[in-house]
C-alpha cells in the first residue's frame, strides 16, 4: 500500500533527536509510507510560547497546519510536543474566529484547515501499519524485556489527543510484542518527566527520572521506550546524574518505539541511531 | 544551589482573608479557566507529580485565586514548577482546566512584572522565544547558551554537552524559516 504524508520534523528531530527523524523515515520507508518535510515549517513554540502568550502558542503552529492545508496531505509529527501543541492550536483555531483573523492579520498568509495531524501513535495504531510490521520482522527482539513510557502529550489531555487509553495505553506495548519482544505491565506509563524544566531545575527533573527508571527497574524491564524527544533525551542523558545525586546504580538504554521497529525489521545501519545514545544499547541488543 | 523542599503546600495561605473577586475576574478575562465549578476534592493535587517541591498545591492555587490572594499566587514556585503534563486538566472531576489555568498566571506575573520565584525556569522561557524571534525555529546550542548568559550558570551540564558533542548529537550551524518577517513583530520578549 502506497501512502504519502507531509511530515513535520521539529526542531529537536533536527538537532538532538536526530536518531528519532532518521530512524522515523527509515521505518517508514520499509512500511511504504512515503514522507514529505513540510517546506518552511516553523517552532510550534514547544513548551514556551503557551507560558508566555496564549495566543502565539496558536499562531505558530497554526501556521504549519495552513502549509500542510496547502499540501493537501495528512500531517504526521512524531515529536509527542509538537503533535500536542499543534492539536491545540487546531482546535483553538476551529473554535475561535477571532484568532482565524488575527492569525491574516499577524502571519500574512490565509489559514486553511481539513487536515489531520497524526502522532507516531497514531500512525502505529492503525491495525493495517501493525500487519506490516508484524509481516515485515525479520530478526524478532526476543528476550528483550522493555517499558513502554508514553509520557503526557501523546495521550493528555484526552479532549484535545483523542486517545482513549490515556491513563494507560497499550499501543507501543502491542508494536514491542509484534516485533517479537516483551513489554512489562507498569504503572508510570504516563508519569511526566519534567519535560521543560530541564534547563531551570535540573534537581526537579533528576527526581521525576528517578521515579521513572526505579519503577522500570522494579518491573523487571532492562530498557525503555518512547515516542517523544524530550522523554527520550531526559531519560537518556539525565539519568546518570540522577541515579548519582540519589544513590542508585541503574543504567538503562532509552529507545525510540522507531528503532525498534526498524531494528527488527531488519534496516541495515542501526549502528548510526545506537551511536547517539549516550546510554549505549548495544551491550543490552548483543545478548538477544 | 536550589533546595527542594521536602513536601508540598509547605507555605499555606493565610487562614483567615476578606475576599476580594478583582484577580479571578482579572483571570478569567486574561483567558483564564473557568474555576468557579472547583470544589476543592484535591484530585488535581493528588495526581499532580511536581507536589513535592512546590509551595501551593494546585487546588490551593485555584481557592487562592477565588479568594483575591494575588501577590500568594503570582509570587509562587507552583505556577512556573507546573510542568504542563496536564494530568490535573484531564482528571478534574467538574471540567477545570487547571493547566490553563497556570498559563494564564503565568502571563500576568510576566505582564506585571513580579519578580519571578524560579529565574531559571523563566529564563528557559526567555531563552526559548529569543530563539523564535531570530530564526523561526530553536537551535538547541543557541537555546542553552541563551540561557547561560540569563543565569550565569556557566558551569552547570558543561560535561554533559561535551558527552552529546562526541556523539554527534548537536548540530552545529541554526537554519532559519524564510517566512519569518511576522516573528520579530509579534514574539514579544520575556525580561
Amino acid at each position: 500500500m502506497d501512502q504519502v504524508l507531509s511530515y513535520y520534523p521539529g526542531c529537536s528531530l533536527h538537532g538532538t533527536a536526530s536518531e528519532y527523524d532518521a530512524s522515523t523515515r527509515a521505518v517508514c520507508e520499509l512500511l511504504g509510507i512515503r514522507l514529505e518535510e513540510l517546506e518552511d515549517w516553523n517552532c510550534c513554540g514547544a513548551s514556551s510560547a503557551h507560558a508566555v502568550d496564549h495566543e502565539l502558542s496558536v499562531l505558530l503552529p497554526a501556521r504549519n497546519i495552513a502549509l500542510a492545508a496547502k499540501a493537501d496531505k495528512d500531517l504526521f509529527i512524531p515529536c509527542a510536543a509538537c503533535y500536542g501543541r499543534s492539536k491545540v492550536a487546531q482546535a483553538a483555531m476551529t473554535e475561535d474566529a477571532g484568532l482565524r483573523a488575527k492569525f491574516g492579520e499577524a502571519v500574512g498568509m490565509e489559514y486553511r484547515d481539513g487536515v489531520a495531524i497524526r502522532s507516531m501513535l497514531d500512525l502505529l495504531a492503525d491495525p493495517d501499519v501493525l500487519q506490516r510490521i508484524r509481516a515485515g520482522v525479520k530478526r524478532p527482539l526476543r528476550g528483550l524485556k522493555v517499558a513502554c513510557y508514553y509520557g503526557c502529550l501523546l495521550v493528555r489531555p484526552p479532549k484535545i489527543t483523542g486517545a482513549a487509553d490515556y491513563e494507560a495505553p497499550e499501543t507501543m506495548d502491542r508494536v514491542v510484542e509484534a516485533l517479537g519482544g516483551t513489554a512489562v505491565p507498569w504503572s508510570y506509563k504516563t508519569d511526566c518527566c519534567g519535560g521543560g524544566l530541564v534547563l531551570g531545575r535540573p534537581d526537579v527533573v533528576g527526581r521525576l527520572i528517578d521515579r521513572l527508571m526505579t519503577r522500570a527497574v522494579e518491573a523487571g524491564a532492562a530498557a525503555l521506550v518512547t515516542a517523544c524527544p524530550m522523554c527520550q533525551g531526559n531519560l537518556d542523558t539525565r539519568q546518570k546524574d540522577a541515579a548519582q545525586a540519589l544513590g542508585r546504580d541503574y543504567q538503562l538504554p532509552i529507545f525510540y518505539i522507531s528503532e525498534l521497529i526498524g531494528l527488527a525489521m531488519g534496516h541495515p545501519k542501526p549502528e548510526a541511531w545506537w551511536k547517539k545514545h549516550l546510554v549505549d544499547p548495544r551491550p543490552l541488543l548483543g545478548t538477544i | 544551589m536550589e533546595q527542594i523542599a521536602s513536601a508540598g503546600g509547605s507555605a499555606s495561605p493565610p487562614t483567615a482573608v476578606t475576599p476580594d473577586p478583582s484577580f479571578l475576574r482579572q483571570v478569567e478575562k486574561a483567558g483564564g479557566a473557568t474555576i468557579s465549578p472547583c470544589f476543592q476534592c484535591v484530585k488535581c493535587s493528588s495526581g499532580c507529580p511536581l507536589t513535592f517541591v512546590m509551595d501551593l498545591l494546585p487546588n490551593q492555587v485555584i481557592r487562592c485565586v477565588q479568594v483575591g490572594l494575588k501577590e500568594e499566587v503570582l509570587r509562587s514556585d507552583t505556577i512556573w514548577l507546573c510542568a504542563s503534563c496536564e494530568t490535573c486538566t484531564t482528571r478534574c472531576p467538574n471540567g477545570v482546566d487547571i493547566a490553563h489555568l497556570m498559563d494564564t498566571l503565568r502571563q500576568i506575573a510576566l505582564r506585571e512584572n513580579v519578580t519571578p520565584s524560579q529565574p531559571g525556569i523563566v529564563a528557559t522561557h526567555a531563552a526559548f522565544l529569543a530563539e523564535i524571534r531570530a530564526r523561526g525555529r530553536v537551535h538547541e546550542m543557541f537555546l542553552v547558551a541563551r540561557h547561560k548568559l540569563r543565569t550565569r550558570n556557566w558551569t552547570r551540564d558543561v560535561a554533559l554537552g561535551w558527552e552529546m558533542f562526541r556523539r554527534g548529537k548537536l548540530k552545529l550551524l541554526p537554519k532559519g524559516v524564510k517566512g519569518r518577517k511576522w516573528l520579530k513583530e509579534r514574539v514579544p520578549r520575556v525580561n
